[in-house]
C-alpha cells in the first residue's frame, strides 16, 4: 500500500509539473490579418466623412474555419475604423436554430442596421424577414435569402463564377502548353454543400468549352487532414497529371502536403479562395500551386462598409444611384505570380 | 493470485491441444483466427474488384507497390486509434472522444508557444494533452459513476470546444521539419509512418494477450462483478484504459499533424465512428470481453482498401458510405450467426 501510495505522489508530481509546463503554451497570437479599406481622403469621398451614429447588429456563425473566422474578424476590424458605427456582435451558435434565437435578441436591441451571414439562407429567411418588417435594414452575406423582402442589400461571392475562374485558367494553361487530351483532378471540400455543387458545375462548364473534362473527383471537407487523404487518393488514382483544382485554400495546406509527400511535380494546381499561405505560395513559386481563384472574406469589410451608408441613408459616391444597390455580387478574380502582389493584402 | 483464476477462464488458443486437427479449427478459441481469415478474405476480393477495374494501374509493379503504402499510410492513424478504442471496448466501455481529443492534442502541440520548444515539446505536449483528456474521461466514468457513452460524449463536445478556443478557429501550420518530416520519411523503404502503426498493433497485442493488463481488461468486460470479486481494482483500471485510448490519441494527432503540415480543431473528424466501426467487424464485441487487436487492424484495413477501390474508379464517396455500412451489418449479421452456430454445435456436444 505505501509503495502504491509512493507511485501516486510521483505520479501527481509528474501530471502537476506537466501541466504547469502546458498550460503555458497555449498561448498563441498570430498576427492578426484584416482587410480594412474605409477611404478615408474626405476630398475624393464625401462618404468617408463622419456622419450620423450608426448602430451596426452582427452575427456570423461560430467559426471553425479560416475562412469564417477571417469575416468576422475583417466585420470587426472595418468596423472599428470608422468613428461614427457602433458594432454589436452576437454569437451566432452551432446552428441555425441557435441563430435565430441570437438575431431575436439583436432585433430587440434595435440596432440601425443588422449584417448577417445564416447558417443556411433559407433556414434563416423568415428571420431576415421578421428584422425587415421591424423597420431594420438587412445586410444578407454571403449565403443567400431566397426571399428579396427579407433583405435590403445581398452581398455574395460568386461560386459558380469561381469554378469557371479556375476552369478557364486551367483550360488556357493546358492549350497553351499544348496538351491534347489532359488528365484533370478535382478536389471539393464538403459535398453535399449546394455552394460545391456550384462550383464544380461552374468548373465542369468551363473545362466543357475546350473540349475537357474532369478525370476524377475525391471530395475533403474543408479541414487540412481531410485534403490530405483526398489528395492522396487522387494521386494513386492518377499516377500522371495535368492539372487539379482544389476548392479551398484550408484544405490545401493538407492537398500540398500530400503532393510533397508522394514527391509528385509534372502537374500544375490551381487553389480556391485566396489564403494568405497560398497567395505567399504563388509568390513564392516553389510548389506546384500555381493559382488562386477568388472568394474573398474582405466582402464582410465591404458589407460593413455598405452597412454604414445604408444606415445613414447615403449611396455609393462613385455611382449615379442616391442609394446603395440591392444586389451586389463579387467576381470571383484569379490570383497568379503575376499579379499575387496586389492581393497579398486581401489574403486571409 | 486472481490472475491464474482469469488465466484459466479464457484460455489461449495455445493452451488446450485437441487430439483431432479439425476440431480445434472449430473450437471457440479458433474463432478469432477464422474471423481474421474471413476478412482477409474481403481484402483480397476487394484488390481482385481492383485488378479487374484497374489492370493498367495494378500492371505496374511500382504502383503497386506505392498503393499498398498509400492504403497503410492512410490507415495509419486511424488504426492506432482503433487500438486503443479496442481496448476500451474490450473493457466494456466506449470512447465517443477519439476525434475531438486528436484535435485538441493536435492543435495545442502545434500553438506557436508549443513550437517554439521544438519537436520534442510538440511531442511531449500531444501524448500529455492526450493521456490527460483520457484520464478525465476515466475519473468520470470510474468515480464520478457516468455512463462511458454520456461521459465521452461530454468529452466529444468540450474537446472540440477546447481545441477551438485555442486555435482561435484558425489552421495551425505546423513549421516544425523533423514533425512533418514522419510522413516523408522511409526507413528501410517502408514509411515511418506504417512503422510506428506496426509497433502500436504490435505493443497492443502483448498488452492484451501475454499480460496481466490485457487479461485484467478482458475479465473486467465480461463481468465486472466477477472481475471486482476476483480482487481486480476494476475502478482504477477502467482509469488506465481510457488513459490507453487517450494515449493513442496523443500520437495519433502527431502522425496526423505531420500528413497535413498542419492542425485544427475540426481535424480527425467522425473518427470515433471509423474506429468503433472497424472494432466492431474486427470481432470486438460491443458488449466487451471479447476482441483481438488483429481483427480491429484488418477492420481498419478494409475501410482504407475499400476508399482507395472507389478512388482509383473514380466513384462518389456516397456510394462509398453506403457499402461501408453495407459491410458494418454484414461484419456483425456474420458474427452472430456464427456464434449461435457454434454454441448450438458446442450444446449438442455436451449434452
Amino acid at each position: 500500500m505505501t509503495n502504491l501510495n509512493r507511485r501516486r505522489v510521483l505520479f501527481g508530481g509528474a501530471a502537476v509539473g506537466a501541466g504547469a509546463l502546458l498550460s503555458a503554451c497555449t498561448s498563441n497570437t498570430p498576427a492578426e490579418n484584416t482587410q480594412v479599406n474605409t477611404n478615408q481622403d474626405t476630398e475624393a469621398n464625401p462618404n468617408a466623412a463622419p456622419g450620423q451614429k450608426v448602430i451596426i447588429g452582427f452575427s456570423a456563425p461560430a467559426a471553425d474555419h479560416g475562412w469564417i473566422a477571417a469575416i468576422t474578424n475583417n466585420a470587426k476590424a472595418q468596423a472599428q475604423a470608422y468613428s461614427d458605427v457602433e458594432f454589436r456582435s452576437v454569437e451566432a451558435g452551432a446552428d441555425a436554430a441557435a441563430q435565430r434565437a441570437a438575431l431575436s435578441t439583436l432585433i430587440a436591441q434595435k440596432p440601425n442596421v443588422i449584417v448577417l451571414l445564416p447558417h443556411d439562407g433559407k433556414e434563416l429567411n423568415a428571420a431576415g424577414l421578421q428584422a425587415m418588417q421591424a423597420g431594420i435594414p438587412v445586410v444578407n452575406l454571403d449565403r443567400a435569402f431566397p426571399d428579396p423582402k427579407a433583405y435590403r442589400l445581398q452581398i455574395k461571392g460568386d461560386n459558380f463564377g469561381m469554378g469557371v475562374a479556375a476552369g478557364t485558367y486551367i483550360g488556357e494553361q493546358l492549350k497553351a502548353k499544348g496538351v491534347a487530351k489532359p488528365i484533370i483532378g478535382e478536389i471539393p471540400g464538403i459535398d453535399s454543400l449546394e455552394l460545391t455543387q456550384e462550383r464544380s458545375a461552374g468548373f465542369k462548364q468551363a473545362l466543357a468549352t475546350f473540349g475537357f473534362t474532369v478525370a476524377n473527383r475525391r471530395p475533403a471537407e474543408f479541414t487540412a487532414d481531410s485534403g490530405q487523404r483526398a489528395a492522396s487518393d487522387l494521386l494513386q488514382a492518377l499516377p500522371k497529371m495535368d492539372a487539379v483544382w482544389n476548392h479551398d485554400d484550408d484544405q490545401g495546406i493538407g492537398v500540398l502536403a500530400a503532393v510533397n509527400q508522394a514527391n509528385r511535380k509534372e502537374f500544375f494546381m490551381v487553389g480556391g479562395a485566396g489564403s494568405k499561405a497560398a497567395i505567399d505560395a504563388i509568390t513564392a513559386d516553389n510548389s506546384v500551386l500555381k493559382a488562386t481563384v477568388t472568394y474573398s472574406p474582405s466582402m464582410a469589410s465591404s458589407a460593413i462598409s455598405l452597412a454604414r451608408l445604408i444606415g445613414q441613408g447615403k449611396g455609393m459616391s462613385d455611382l449615379v444611384e442616391l442609394q446603395v444597390p440591392k444586389e451586389i455580387t463579387l467576381a470571383s478574380e484569379t490570383i497568379t505570380k503575376e499579379n499575387a502582389a496586389k492581393y497579398a493584402k486581401l489574403g486571409f | 493470485m486472481t490472475d491464474t483464476v482469469v488465466a484459466q477462464q479464457t484460455p489461449s488458443p495455445e493452451a488446450p491441444k485437441p487430439e483431432r486437427r479439425q476440431s480445434w479449427w472449430k473450437s471457440d478459441s479458433a474463432e478469432p483466427v477464422r474471423r481474421n481469415l474471413g476478412l482477409v478474405g474481403v481484402l483480397v476480393v476487394l484488390v481482385i474488384i481492383g485488378i479487374v477495374t484497374r489492370p493498367e494501374l495494378y500492371g505496374d509493379a511500382t504502383w503497386v507497390r506505392n498503393n499498398i503504402f498509400t492504403i497503410l499510410q492512410q490507415a495509419s492513424a486511424i488504426g492506432v486509434v482503433t487500438v486503443g478504442m479496442t481496448f476500451v471496448i474490450i473493457g466494456g466501455g466506449i470512447d465517443l472522444s477519439v476525434g475531438a481529443i486528436i484535435a485538441v492534442a493536435g492543435v495545442w502541440s502545434t500553438t506557436l508557444a508549443t513550437q517554439s520548444y521544438g519537436a520534442g515539446g510538440m511531442i511531449f505536449t500531444a501524448i500529455v494533452v492526450g493521456v490527460a483528456v483520457g484520464l478525465i474521461n476515466g475519473v468520470l466514468i470510474s468515480y464520478g459513476r457516468l455512463v462511458p457513452f454520456i461521459a465521452t460524449l461530454a468529452m466529444m463536445v468540450a474537446a472540440r470546444g477546447l481545441a477551438a478556443q485555442i486555435s482561435g478557429k484558425q489552421t495551425q501550420v505546423s513549421t516544425n521539419s523533423t514533425i512533418n518530416g514522419i510522413a516523408t520519411t522511409k526507413i528501410l523503404g517502408i514509411p515511418l509512418l506504417v512503422i510506428i502503426l506496426g509497433l502500436v498493433v504490435a505493443a497492443g497485442w502483448v498488452l492484451l494477450n501475454r499480460t496481466t493488463f490485457g487479461r485484467r481488461t478482458v475479465a473486467i468486460g465480461g463481468n465486472p462483478e466477477a472481475a471486482r470479486l476476483a480482487g481486480i481494482n476494476v475502478k482504477l483500471h477502467t482509469v488506465f484504459l481510457y488513459a490507453l485510448s487517450g494515449l493513442c490519441c496523443g500520437i495519433a494527432a502527431l502522425m496526423l499533424t505531420s500528413q497535413a503540415t498542419s492542425a485544427q480543431a475540426a481535424m480527425a473528424n467522425l473518427y470515433e465512428l471509423d474506429a468503433i466501426a472497424a472494432a466492431i467487424i474486427g470481432g470486438t464485441l460491443l458488449s466487451g470481453g471479447r476482441g483481438t487487436i488483429i481483427g480491429a487492424l484488418f477492420g481498419v484495413l478494409v475501410f482504407s482498401t475499400i476508399t482507395n477501390l472507389f478512388a482509383i474508379n473514380n466513384l462518389s464517396t456516397e456510394v462509398q458510405n453506403m457499402v461501408k455500412g453495407g459491410i458494418i451489418v454484414a461484419a456483425v449479421l456474420v458474427q452472430q450467426f456464427r456464434y449461435k452456430s457454434l454454441s448450438n454445435l458446442l450444446g449438442r456436444k455436451t449434452s
